[in-house]
């Protein structure tokens, strides 16, 4: 076959008005900082998270990109407190985030599968946007 | 004569009808047309005796200039309702009496007439209709056989869509900053849909086609000569159309067979072209804006340059991942797939194939069609019967066809095999 791009153009209507929003969230283990990996490493984690990102956007189902967030920042707590992490209580940090649609909670989960970041060690939470109605 | 006539009717139609609406105003667009229709049958006719004047342009312009003055004239619409809104400029020439086609205004006209029909009151279907007819001296009749309807629709849309003009008090005016970068954001759109539509066109008539082609880079290359709409995206659309139309040659075998990108003839690529594509890529580079033209116009780069391995694959992969979070269509999605198969595997695509639920077309049976070959070849040919039946040409319905009997044969070859 052939480069699809000779052939293919034109548009389907989705069940768009069904759909509702989700964020994904991601939560690295604090170790995968960006020094202990090699920069082959970066360059194939990478590549494996645009490729994963770009499989659901396939599906018509990314809302935003959000933006990566770098591995360092500041933690404000009550009494004016302020560290440099842990972020949170646990042993993770937020990494980044993806906005995307779904027909529902399972939906949204069964797109957050096989995101790069279980296979780093970290977690995916996915949460429904609120509606306000 | 008549290939002359229709010839200079392509070419300066627009031009004349440019001009003219732009002095007196987008309410006369038909009044326009009309006119310079009539300047050509007029020509037509005087010519037939009198034989070819030296400057064939100069005579249109000059006895359509004088027909339009007369019409006014007479209907004395000029004095009573016009003048008073005419802008001061158009006054001054208004004195010079003869209407001024030179270079400059003609461009200028096309380019504010280009904007006037991109107006978003208007739908895409009308929009193109009429850069057609009024920019590009498209006849009814073509511009039927391009949307693949007949000319009652057509003449029906440009009517309601000459009535929104009016309605709506479109001029064809110089816009203001903030007006131009709206207007042309859907300007681009118009211009690409204009291309895709040559490019992908279910008319056969190949001229036809090239036509739609050749008038969209026309356009687009009108619009990164002037200075307010030379913009890096208007580059990049430019560079995209480039790159395509550099395979036209290569891609055409007779009027029904369609050669596709792996088994073109790459001495046929116009090298012209592609250059010129690489210069308005680069003229694309500068800002921070990466629009879907500029992914686009890098993923046809790739296919013009690159040598078809996995590195290539891999680069193009990653342009239709960042242009599917730009601008996402079920197009976009399976080209993407299909490179994903280029790049990691039929494996990986076939997962993320088995996604995608876009059923409903042939393209997505094609493309699991050819991903299940060697994997299992019954639900290949399956998918590639289906792709048979739902698809829109008899171009595509051959290629599926010959696919059925590769898979067929290579079957029964490995078969062979076996036994011995």
């Amino acid at each position: 076959m052939s480069n699809l791009a000779d052939l293919a153009h034109y548009t389907i209507n989705d069940n768009e008005s069904k759909m509702k929003e989700f964020m994904l969230l991601f939560r690295l283990p604090q170790q995968a900082g960006e020094d202990t990996v090699s920069e082959e490493g970066m360059k194939a984690l990478s590549k494996k998270w645009e490729n994963w990102v770009g499989g659901i956007a396939a599906q018509g189902k990314v809302v935003s990109a959000g933006p990566r967030l770098e591995p360092v920042g500041k933690v404000l707590k009550n009494g004016g407190v302020v560290t440099d992490g842990p972020f949170v209580e646990v042993r993770e940090m937020l990494g980044g985030f993806l906005r995307i649609k779904a027909a529902s909670l399972d939906e949204a989960t069964t797109l957050a599968h096989g995101c790069p970041a279980i296979d780093q060690g970290g977690t995916v939470e996915v949460r429904p946007i609120m509606v306000y109605s | 004569m008549k290939g002359l006539l229709a010839d200079l009717f392509r070419r300066e139609f627009g031009k004349m009808v440019a001009v003219i609406s732009r002095r007196y105003g987008l309410q006369y667009i038909e009044i326009a047309e009309d006119l310079v229709s009539e300047t050509f049958l007029s020509a037509a006719e005087s010519w037939q005796g009198k034989g070819i004047p030296a400057n064939p342009e100069a005579w249109l312009y000059h006895v359509a200039s004088q027909k339009v003055l007369l019409y006014f004239r007479r209907n004395k619409i000029l004095m009573d309702k016009i003048v008073p809104h005419m802008r001061e400029s158009q006054e001054i020439y208004e004195e010079s009496a003869e209407i001024c086609f030179t270079d400059g205004n003609i461009k200028d006209s096309q380019l504010q007439m280009l904007l006037a029909v991109c107006h978003p009151a208007l739908g895409s279907e009308a929009q193109i209709g009429l850069a057609l007819r009024v920019l590009c001296g498209f006849s009814i009749d073509e511009i039927a056989q391009a949307f693949f309807t007949n000319k009652e629709t057509i003449n029906k849309r440009l009517f309601r869509a000459k009535e929104r003009l009016r309605s709506e008090g479109i001029t064809v005016e110089p816009l203001g900053d903030d007006d131009v970068g709206t207007r042309l954001d859907n300007t681009l759109h118009i211009i690409y849909l204009l291309f895709t539509e040559g490019y992908y066109s279910r008319t056969r008539d190949e001229i036809l086609r090239r036509d739609l082609c050749r008038e969209a880079l026309r356009l687009g290359l009108m619009l990164t000569e002037h200075k307010r709409t030379d913009v890096p995206k208007a580059n990049a659309l430019v560079a995209l159309m480039c790159f395509h139309a550099s395979r036209f040659d290569a891609r055409q075998a007779g009027q029904e067979n369609m050669i596709l990108y792996d088994d073109q003839d790459r001495s046929k690529w116009n090298q012209e072209l592609i250059y010129q594509g690489m210069y308005f890529l680069g003229r694309s580079a500068v800002g921070n804006e990466i629009s879907s033209y500029h992914l686009e116009a890098r993923i046809a780069c790739c296919h013009c340059y690159r040598d078809d391995g996995e590195e290539k694959w891999q680069e193009v992969l990653h342009l239709y991942n960042q242009l599917l979070l730009v601008n996402y269509s079920p197009a976009v999605a399976l080209n993407r797939t299909y490179a994903l198969y280029k790049a990691e595997g039929r494996e990986s695509a076939l997962l993320e194939a088995e996604k995608l639920q876009l059923s409903g077309s042939h393209f997505y049976h094609m493309l699991l069609g050819e991903l299940y070959i060697g994997v299992n070849n019954n639900k290949a040919m399956e998918y590639l019967r289906t792709a048979s039946t739902l698809a829109g040409t008899e171009a595509e319905r051959k290629h599926i066809k010959r696919r059925l009997e590769e898979i067929i044969k290579d079957g029964v070859e490995r078969r062979d095999e076996t036994v011995k």
